[in-house]
Order: structure tokens, then C-alpha cells, then sequence
């Protein structure tokens, strides 16, 4: 049971062949069984999820029920949860019981899926290898010295072990696509403002967005059905009709044109993942779709933009954690500047602070024009090449990740050489484009993703274009033999 | 740019954090190499180049000045820290 689809799970409940209830002590009995190993989840929410699981067999049996009812899922602890601990991956947040859903739980409820705990992420998703969390870092099933990648990595593992079927994640710079990449899984971030980021405890607010872990794009498809929509509670969420994004799965792929950027493929691309990709660039020739090559030559400075722009807009948001309304407060305060400093300064961790700390430099006085007005304008510049791309292709397509899964503490030491990670993921976040990794391979037992980049609120064609390819290739159902 | 002891400590003031005497020269170091990196942006000439701001170049939406939120102090209150008779409690701040 454990191995199957979202859509293969709902005919099973449709049919009578399993119940939510069954099914949820399964994928729990699994978390019981092999979390330990990879300490994916933060939160297991065993007792809310047999309740939700139960509720959900009701639905079913009275013939209510949506394809997500009674489907367990795994939230990244990004999400507040009303009653269940959300933490985002910080002491600062160890205590916090949020009193309210975010949109996308909402969502998830009203369609009766079954919430089985709250995974773990890099603190406030800040990191590229989930070794930032208070909680400990996570492992990567397909070898447990290797990083899952981050922030989602926890979302990211519990997947690829099939301890749940499918999972949510945020991202900000590729934190849903990079972990989908070294976890041989389907990762989906969609256009800005597609899902609200209402309950999404925030980062970098014109970057963030929620998306999607499955094993399918078909199921990516199913999840962002219910996901997406327009919510007054966020003020940047596009107000846009969502289409049904399984409608256009089935179409061919000929004509298709994809574009290649010169500049994915260039150097710090390792060899073998180069390899992988241009293997499955390959099979979509067979498909019939036609290559283009472009350029999109301001590629170089996503990563220098995006450090500017990130860490500016989270020392703003995370000035909300200030010990007194919600979250830790340090002991012995001596005066009120102490009590902030403090509950800060012990509350959050390195990573966390010496982003602050670089938001903070690039906002203050006499260095705005230099740092963060000169980013906004590279942000242009990246969203434009962008723009002159999509006249001429329909999709860009290469590496997720310039490398497989590296070992853990590799990179912990430097930052700079982890937040390289991400360089061929943060220009999308930078633009507001959709974008896709799809298992295409492995190199030294290690998954390869395959990056698929859309025009705006074009994830139809996004996932068009992935479920065709998994239709003719056995990647996604490929999964880490000492969790089978 | 580099950043030394003072820089760093002034920055921790303003960002109210507080950091421990011996991992200020760590900070030191990983802030500067993350701003040389950052720096790579001074290559690019600008000059006539629109900020960009947000993806969608949405507006603020607006919408009609009624109360929405339900008043829900106690429960908002119990994750507080501490708290007495609805107020949240701080050290003293005036004499």
C-alpha cells in the first residue's frame, strides 16, 4: 500500500479496498518503523490524523468524497496548524501552538485529507541541506550520509521512504526543487501568488511559495487542485481562475519546444549530472518536442540578487520574534532591549542570525542604493532574459542541482559554497516563474532531477510535459531499497 | 567589503540580536565572504534599469474600512510568554 500514487490510493478508497483508517495506521506504522533513521518528521500527529482519518471513511461511505479524501499527506512545519505544534524548524518557535490554519492546511481539511505530523525543514527554511534545524538534521534515504537537501528536506525524505505518499513544501529559492532533485522525487513549486501564504510563516515574502512533494505529476496535479486559489488573507495571492490541472496531462508532446539555456549547462555543473539530463532532454526529442538553445546571460548574479533580497526581507519579517507575544523568551530579562536581544539572540540559530544580520547591513542607512535597490534591479534584468526566453520556447528545461546528494557537514562550514546549491533555482524564485524537478536518472546510486521552468501560471503544461515523460520512463517509480 | 568587530556588533545592535563575545569573528568572516559574493552585482551598469519589487507588479488591494477580526485576545494570549489581566508583560520601561 505504502508505494502507491495519490490517484492509485483514491481508487483503493473508492473501491472499498483499504479504508483512510487502514491506510493512515499504515503510512504511521511506517513513520514508527523508519522516522528514527531519518528523523524526518518533527511532529507525528497520530491521534488527529485517525480522527481525520475516520471523518474521512464517513465521507466516503455516504459517496462524498473529493480524490484528496481520506489521502494522508505530510506538512512541512512551515504551516501553522490550529492546536498542533509549529515550530519551523527553530527554538524560537519550539513552544508555539498556532491558533489558527493556514490557508493551504484549511484546504487540505475542507478536502478531507488526513494531516499524519509536520516534517522537518531547515530553521525558518533557511538552508539548502536541512542541517540547520533545531531539531536535527535530516537524512537522505537513498543513502543516510548524504543531505536530502533543503529547506523541505524533511518533506523531501519522508516521501522518497513512502512514510507518506505525498507531502507540502515551500520555495524560496528552490527548496522544493532541490530536495525533489536528491530525493528522486516530483517537486512542484508553482507561479508566485498561485497558493496563498496565508499560515506560512514567512521568510522572504515576494519569494515564498508553497508547493508540492509526490511521486507523480500526475498527483502534483491532484494536490495543487485543491491547493491553489485566491485568498483575500494574503494580499499577493493572484486572484485567477484555477484551471483543473489534470485536464491537460494526456496531451502530446510534439511541437513542444523547449529551450536550453547555455548557462545551466556550463562550468560547476557536475559531469555525470550533465550526463543524466542531456539523456533525458534526449527522450523528450523522441516525444517530439523540438530544442532551442537560448541564453538566459544574467544568470550568474540570481545567486548575489538573491542574498541581498532574501536576507532584506526576512530581517524585516523575523523582527516579529521578539519574546514578547508568542514564542521563547530568554530567562532574567534585565530591561526591555535585553529581552529582545536575548530571546533573539539564544532563539535563533546561526544560520537564521547571519541572515538577519546581512538583511539588516543592506537596509541600513547609506547602503540601501548599493545592495538592495542595486539587487532589485539584477531581479529585473533576470526576469527579463526570462521573458525574451518565453517568446521563443515554451518550456527551459536542465539541472536542478549542479551535483547528486552531498555528504553531510560538506558544506555546513561555508556558506557561501552551500547557498551555490541553488544556482539554477533561485532565478525562477527571483522571476515569479513556475517551475518542476522531475527524477531523471541517478548518478552514483544518487537521484538526478531534471528542471522544468514554465511561463507564468502556465503549470498546466508543466505538468503536461512531466507526466509525459514518466509515462514513457520508470525514474519516479524507483525508490530506496532499505525502505521498501 | 570586509567587516570587522565593530561592524558586526553594530549590526547585531541593529538587528537586536544578541552574540556571544567569541563568535563574533566567525560572523566577521562569513558575513564578509557572503558580501563579496553579493558584490559581484557592482560588474553590472544599472543606471537605467526599474527596480523590480514583486513578480506580478501586483498593487495593494484595498478594501472597505469595516472590522473583520473577531476580537480573540484570551486565546491568542495563552501562547503568550507572560501576561496578566490581558496585557502582555515587558521589564519596566519607565521610571
Amino acid at each position: 500500500m505504502h508505494s502507491k500514487t495519490i490517484a492509485e490510493l483514491a481508487q483503493g478508497l473508492k473501491k472499498g479496498d483499504f479504508s483512510s483508517e487502514e491506510l493512515t495506521k499504515n503510512f504511521l506504522q511506517r513513520i514508527e518503523r523508519y522516522d528514527s533513521e531519518l528523523n524526518s518528521f518533527i511532529t507525528v500527529s497520530e491521534d488527529h490524523a485517525l480522527a481525520q482519518a475516520r471523518a474521512a471513511d464517513e465521507v466516503i461511505a455516504k459517496g462524498n468524497a473529493s480524490i484528496m479524501t481520506g489521502i494522508p499527506l505530510a506538512q512541512k512545519d512551515i504551516f501553522c496548524t490550529n492546536g498542533i505544534k509549529t515550530t519551523c524548524g527553530s527554538k524560537m518557535l519550539d513552544n508555539f501552538i498556532a491558533p489558527y490554519d493556514a490557508t493551504v492546511i484549511h484546504k487540505f481539511n475542507q478536502a478531507g485529507s488526513v494531516m499524519l505530523g509536520k516534517t522537518n525543514m531547515d530553521e525558518f527554511a533557511m538552508g539548502s541541506s536541512n542541517e540547520t534545524s533545531f531539531y536535527g538534521g535530516v537524512k537522505n534515504p537513498w543513502d543516510t550520509s548524504t543531505v536530502p537537501g533543503g529547506s523541505s528536506g524533511g518533506s523531501a525524505a519522508a516521501v522518497a521512504a513512502r512514510l507518506a505518499p505525498a507531502a507540502t513544501g515551500t520555495d524560496t529559492g528552490g527548496s522544493i526543487r532541490q530536495p525533489a532533485a536528491l530525493c528522486g522525487l516530483t517537486g512542484l513549486k508553482p507561479t508566485y501568488g498561485r497558493v496563498s501564504r496565508y499560515g506560512m510563516i514567512a521568510f522572504a515574502s515576494s519569494l515564498d511559495q508553497a508547493g508540492t512533494f509526490t511521486q507523480t505529476a500526475e498527483d502534483s496535479a491532484l494536490m495543487l487542485n485543491v491547493m491553489s486559489g485566491f485568498d483575500e488573507k494574503d494580499s499577493t495571492c493572484v486572484d485567477k481562475e484555477v484551471p483543473d490541472y489534470t485536464a491537460n496531462l494526456n496531451q502530446d508532446l510534439k511541437g513542444l519546444k523547449i529551450g536550453l539555456p547555455k548557462e545551466y549547462f556550463g562550468e560547476g555543473l557536475n559531469a555525470d549530472v550533465a550526463k543524466v539530463v542531456e539523456e533525458a532532454i534526449e527522450d523528450y526529442k523522441k516525444l517530439g518536442a523540438e530544442i532551442v538553445d537560448i541564453s538566459l546571460p544574467n544568470t550568474h548574479l540570481s545567486v548575489p540578487a538573491y542574498y541581498v533580497i532574501a536576507p532584506a526581507e526576512c530581517s524585516s519579517n523575523l523582527s516579529r520574534f521578539d519574546g514578547v507575544r508568542f514564542g521563547y523568551r530568554c530567562d532574567d530579562p534585565k530591561d526591555l532591549e535585553d529581552l529582545y536581544k536575548r530571546s533573539r539572540g539564544e532563539g535563533f540559530g546561526e544560520e537564521v542570525k547571519r541572515r538577519i544580520m546581512i538583511g539588516a547591513y543592506a537596509l541600513s542607512a547609506g547602503y540601501y542604493d548599493a545592495y538592495y535597490l542595486k539587487a532589485q534591479k539584477i531581479r529585473r534584468l533576470i526576469s527579463d532574459d526570462f521573458k525574451a526566453a518565453f517568446e521563443k520556447v515554451d518550456v527551459i528545461m536542465g539541472p536542478t542541482s549542479p551535483e547528486v546528494a552531498f555528504k553531510a557537514g560538506e558544506k555546513s562550514e561555508d556558506p557561501v559554497s552551500m547557498y551555490l546549491s541553488d544556482i539554477y533555482t533561485i532565478a525562477t524564485n527571483l522571476a515569479g516563474l513556475p517551475g518542476m524537478s522531475v527524477p531523471c536518472g541517478f548518478s552514483n546510486n544518487l537521484p538526478v532531477g531534471l528542471q522544468i521552468i514554465g511561463n507564468y501560471f502556465d503549470e498546466s503544461r508543466l505538468l503536461n510535459v512531466a507526466h509525459q515523460y514518466q509515462q514513457n520512463t520508470d525514474w519516479h517509480k524507483q525508490m530506496p531499497e532499505a525502505f521498501q | 567589503m570586509s567587516l570587522d568587530k565593530n561592524d558586526v556588533e553594530k549590526i547585531a545592535h541593529l538587528a537586536r540580536l544578541a552574540i556571544a563575545e567569541d563568535d563574533i569573528p566567525g560572523y566577521a568572516g562569513s558575513l564578509s565572504s557572503i558580501l563579496e559574493l553579493v558584490e559581484q552585482m557592482d560588474a553590472i551598469d544599472t543606471e537605467n534599469i526599474a527596480p523590480m519589487a514583486h513578480p506580478h507588479e501586483a498593487h495593494q488591494r484595498l478594501r472597505e474600512d469595516v472590522v473583520t477580526e473577531e476580537n480573540q485576545r484570551e486565546h491568542f494570549q495563552k501562547i503568550a510568554p507572560a501576561v496578566e489581566n490581558g496585557l502582555y508583560l515587558v521589564p519596566q520601561v519607565i521610571e
